[in-house]
């Protein structure tokens, strides 16, 4: 109310030289920033060109030199005196296993990290967010001896089970044998990625801010309907986000895959039974043995590999931007 | 329709600190009250208190009544969610669901009491709804639109036609116009005005001549230092209050004397 007792404002300083108004003297330590931001820059943009050429370069050698086409041949053996390979059997491997882990992974993981953020008292919560946290830093082949060793043998009881229920859909078919199949790869990615998952969409649903939560109690929202109305709607650019983070692992990922599939070139219709493969398992398990044409056409491989996650992630940035009018982001 | 708010003895806590101490008032119903008092007096506090908003915080925690006509809002087995659905809150910076159409905003409380109307009722109530508010011209041919695209004051009657779309008994408003522009508090103001003959209306404002524009009565709460719990001081006719209030304090406070 007392309108004296606001300072009044003091008179502008005299700028020191009128050079420093007009924004033409450039102090040495911005030259010297604006000079090192800008080399790191142009040096990142060469390195990753001359990644993409050398890479781009080979590929091209090894497709030239393919008797067979690369994209539909199930069959990889680019040492022979014909050489035939191709990548439709990694291609589908790869987009099974990781489809099977985000359908399992990221219903659960928004699940754990609503949990985490708005059921789990306070007391419950850090430790388990940190436990979360810590279970994302497991090194892979962690988790690719662990499914070996215990996933792979406690899963033929499951396997035979959807079997007989499922078996006739042939997806679910299971004719016994070792559970190294790419649905044991798919769930494995699953327990993989879902602390990423977990993690990052935990971070986003305590970040929905308390005005918008508040609208909704206020209305007479239960719980659930708060986190339906205001939680979930905020935090859905970040599901995708974080999804993507776990794919792109899922897609990625090498030793945990390679220790627990048992591959062949075959493309069955059964998800159970033992048998195909994914682009990065396909890359480790041959490129150390591999000619120089052999990694050539591993290294294909990879860029297709490559070329997949940056149409995955394209895809996901569209469904963000598609419904930007609406996001949180513009209240 | 509109109910009688009886408080009494009602303190509440933020964990061990106690924000508002010993407080019993009457709140008539399709009337206008109006709460001022120094900024950290506990008027928001007070107010969350009438919706059970104030369990919300963490650690709050709140003793004494609060009968709405004859019902305890806090007695043993009351369902908070029910009550706020009785009682409805504007905040004070417009908060409509970002991600919602300008029609879903309105409709939301609808569809969450559970008894989802057939699509042409909830096109009544939230026409109606938004005619209440004064912002069905405004809006009647964007529905669809995100209600994050309105300004300020059309975010804010927005907010008030969702919460009037559930046919609450009171309606608490907390400083509804302090993010809003002159004209856009105007419209506000005479919007009150309407929606008394309805519901009870609580407003909590830090612009006296607004209480003294809106309100039938006015409660003035005060704090006797930082830190210390608020009280309130006194609650009268608005006219009597900015004229002659009873308490030295208040006359302090509406002259500038303070805060
Ligand atoms: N979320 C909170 N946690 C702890 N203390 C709070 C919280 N909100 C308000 N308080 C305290 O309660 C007292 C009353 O605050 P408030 O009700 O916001 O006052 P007013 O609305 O009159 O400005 C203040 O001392 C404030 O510091
Ligand atoms: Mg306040």
């Amino acid at each position: 109310m007392d309108t004296s007792a606001i300072p009044q404002n003091p008179p502008p300083a005299a700028p020191a030289a009128p050079s420093e108004v007009s924004g033409k003297a450039v102090r040495p330590g911005d030259r010297i920033f604006l000079g090192l931001s800008r080399g790191s820059g142009i040096a990142l943009l060469v390195i990753m060109a001359a990644i993409a050429a050398f890479l781009t370069y080979r590929s091209v050698l090894a497709i030239q030199g393919d008797k067979a086409n690369f994209f539909t041949t199930f069959e990889w053996d680019p040492s022979g005196a014909e050489p035939k390979f191709g990548i439709a059997v990694l291609a589908f491997g790869t987009v099974v296993s990781s489809i099977i882990a985000m359908i399992i992974a990221v219903p659960v993981a928004v699940g754990i990290a609503l949990f985490i953020s708005h059921y789990a008292p306070r007391k419950l919560a850090a430790p388990l967010g940190y436990v979360i946290d810590l279970l994302a830093a497991v090194p892979s082949i962690i988790y690719g001896l662990w499914g070996a060793l215990f996933l792979v043998p406690h899963l033929t009881g499951l396997y035979s089970w959807l079997d007989s229920y499922l078996g006739w859909t042939g997806i679910f078919s299971y004719s016994q044998g070792a559970a190294r199949s790419l649905f044991t790869v798919g769930i494995l990615l699953a327990i993989m990625i879902l602390p990423i998952v977990t993690s990052v969409s935990r971070e986003v649903f305590l970040q929905v801010p308390k005005m918008h939560e508040e609208a909704a109690l206020a209305l007479g929202a239960t719980r659930w309907e708060v986190i339906r109305m205001s939680v979930l709607p905020f935090g859905r650019s970040g599901i995708i986000s974080a999804s993507m983070l776990g794919l792109g692992r899922a897609l990625g990922e090498t030793m945990a895959v390679a220790t627990v599939l048992s591959p062949s070139f075959l493309i069955g219709l059964s998800l159970l039974d033992p048998g195909g493969g994914t682009f990065a398992q396909n890359i480790a398990s041959k490129f150390s043995e591999a000619d120089t044409f052999g990694q050539d056409a591993l290294i294909a491989s990879g860029l297709v590999l490559f070329v997949i996650t940056l149409l995955v992630n394209g895809a996901a940035r569209l469904i963000i931007a598609r419904r930007k009018e609406y996001s949180g982001a513009n209240a | 329709m509109a109910k009688r708010i009886d408080v009494s003895g009602l303190s509440a806590f933020y964990g061990s600190h106690k924000a508002i101490d010993d407080i019993s008032m009457t709140v008539e119903p399709r009337s206008v009250t109006a709460f001022i008092g120094p900024s950290g007096c506990g008027k928001s506090t007070f107010l969350r208190t009438l919706n059970r908003m104030h369990e919300v915080t963490p650690g709050g925690r709140v003793e004494g009544k609060v009968l709405l006509d004859d019902e305890n809002l806090y007695a043993s087995g009351v369902d908070p969610v029910a009550v706020r659905r009785t009682v409805g809150m504007v905040f004070q910076r417009p908060n409509p669901f970002p991600t919602m159409s300008i029609f879903d905003n309105v409709a939301a409380g609808l569809r969450l009491n559970g008894d989802v109307k057939k699509k042409s009722e909830l096109n009544d109530v939230v026409e109606k709804s938004l005619k209440g508010a004064n912002l069905w011209n405004e809006v009647k041919d964007r529905l669809n639109k995100p209600g994050s695209g309105l300004s300020g004051g059309q975010q804010q009657r927005l907010c008030i036609a969702r919460a009037i779309a559930v046919e609450p008994q009171v309606l608490l408003m907390d400083e509804p116009c302090s993010a809003l522009d002159p004209i856009s508090t105007l419209a506000i103001e005479d919007l009150i005005g309407e929606l008394k003959e309805r519901f009870t209306i609580v407003i909590v404002t830090h612009n006296m001549q607004q209480a003294a524009r809106v309100s039938d009565r006015t409660a003035f709460f005060n704090l006797a230092a930082v830190g210390e719990p608020g009280k309130l001081v006194e609650i009268d006719e608005t006219e009597r209050i900015f004229s002659n209030p009873s308490v030295q304090d208040t006359e302090d406070y509406i002259s500038g004397r303070f805060g």
